[in-house]
């Protein structure tokens, strides 16, 4: 059980790309749908969690996954060392590929190319959170303007944007 | 061994105040590692984003290990990604253990119902700042929402992109 956790998150590092939101897929077809260690609504709920919690979305989902299956740190721990492996990997080999090739034409036409195609994946992340599940109202979206004003122009820092937008939303729509 | 602690904390913090997505999470370790600490340049830190969300893995992961390594070498490395990983790895075990229901919390909910448009707004900003540092605002601004709008709306694979710009990042710009 632990080998086949480590394996399968392991899988999941290797083979995603492009954030986190595109990895719940992946980790939904891989832990509910092929192993079946999870139900469905069991999974929702993690990502749930998940998503609440500070930190990124797929180390989140690895460490609680771990957990519910196993119920033991040791899974957690697995889990989240397998998702994050091969991550160790690739960027040691980069990282010594770039130290290596930094200033030859291959690498420095490659960047060209690179620096707006990573531009586009951080904005695919933007754009896949603009739902009406997180619009829902005139107030979501001043939020949003406000916010991106705020931090475009240096006058709050991302930290400050996200406590005070925590509070605005506890006001506006809490119990 | 103070550079490494100093990372070590830098990230570690980073890890256990953003919420929202990784994501949100770009423009708090831009301010910090260019802005305050001036571990390097902007457009250094730019070109190790891309890399960071060109390879495969959790891409703040990737980013994270990459400024590690970059800065202080081999204790770079742990400084990054135990940095990133262990908030994480605390905060879920915690909630696992004894706060399973924290997600349907009304006060967590509501939070979040503001906390997720501003969340938004911190993947935009640097999406724009990372579109203006490629200089392909002037003239082909459209490049990188095109490639975005690809992604989310017509389910293209991301790989796909990446692959394109190695393939044929040298064969457009090898003339100059």
């Amino acid at each position: 059980m632990l080998l086949s956790l480590f394996l399968t998150f392991f899988k999941i590092g290797l083979f995603s790309f492009g954030g986190g939101y595109a990895m719940l897929a992946l980790i939904q077809s891989e832990v509910v749908t092929k192993h079946k260690w999870l139900s469905i609504g069991e999974f929702t709920d993690i990502i749930a969690i998940s998503q609440v919690t500070p930190g990124p979305i797929s180390i989140n989902a690895a460490t609680y996954i771990g957990w519910k299956t196993t119920n033991s740190w040791i899974g957690s721990a697995l889990a989240t060392f397998g998702v994050a492996l091969p991550s160790f990997i690739v960027i040691v080999l980069m990282f010594l590929f770039l130290a290596k090739y930094n200033n030859s034409n291959f690498v420095k036409n490659t960047f060209k190319a690179l620096r707006p195609t990573a531009a586009g994946l951080v904005f695919s992340a933007a754009l896949l959170l603009m739902t009406k599940e997180n619009f829902i109202d005139a107030w979501s979206i001043a939020l949003f303007l406000g916010s991106f004003i705020l931090l475009q122009k240096k006058w709050a820092g991302a930290i400050t944007l996200i406590f005070v937008s925590g509070l605005i939303g506890i006001l506006l729509y809490g119990p | 061994m103070k550079l490494f602690f100093e990372m070590f904390y830098a990230f570690f913090k980073i890890g256990t105040i953003t919420i929202g997505s990784g994501f949100a999470m770009l423009p708090i370790i831009q301010h910090e590692v260019v802005d305050k600490k001036k571990w390097f340049s902007e457009s250094e830190y730019m070109d190790i984003l891309s890399v960071a969300l060109s390879c495969p893995g959790p891409n703040i992961i990737n980013l994270n290990v990459y400024l590690g390594l970059k800065k202080l070498g081999f204790w770079g490395f742990f400084a990054g990604a135990l940095g990133t990983i262990l908030p994480s790895f605390i905060l879920i075990l915690i909630i696992a253990i004894g706060f399973q229901n924290i997600q349907n919390n009304p006060y967590v909910i509501a939070a979040f119902k503001g906390i997720k448009p501003a969340s938004v707004a911190l993947i935009s900003v640097p999406a724009i700042s990372m579109a203006k540092n490629a200089k392909v605002l002037n003239k082909f601004i459209f490049i990188p929402l095109i490639i975005a709008a690809l992604i989310v709306y017509m389910n293209v694979s991301p790989i796909l992109f990446i692959a394109c710009a190695i393939a044929f990042g040298n064969l457009i710009f090898k003339k100059k």
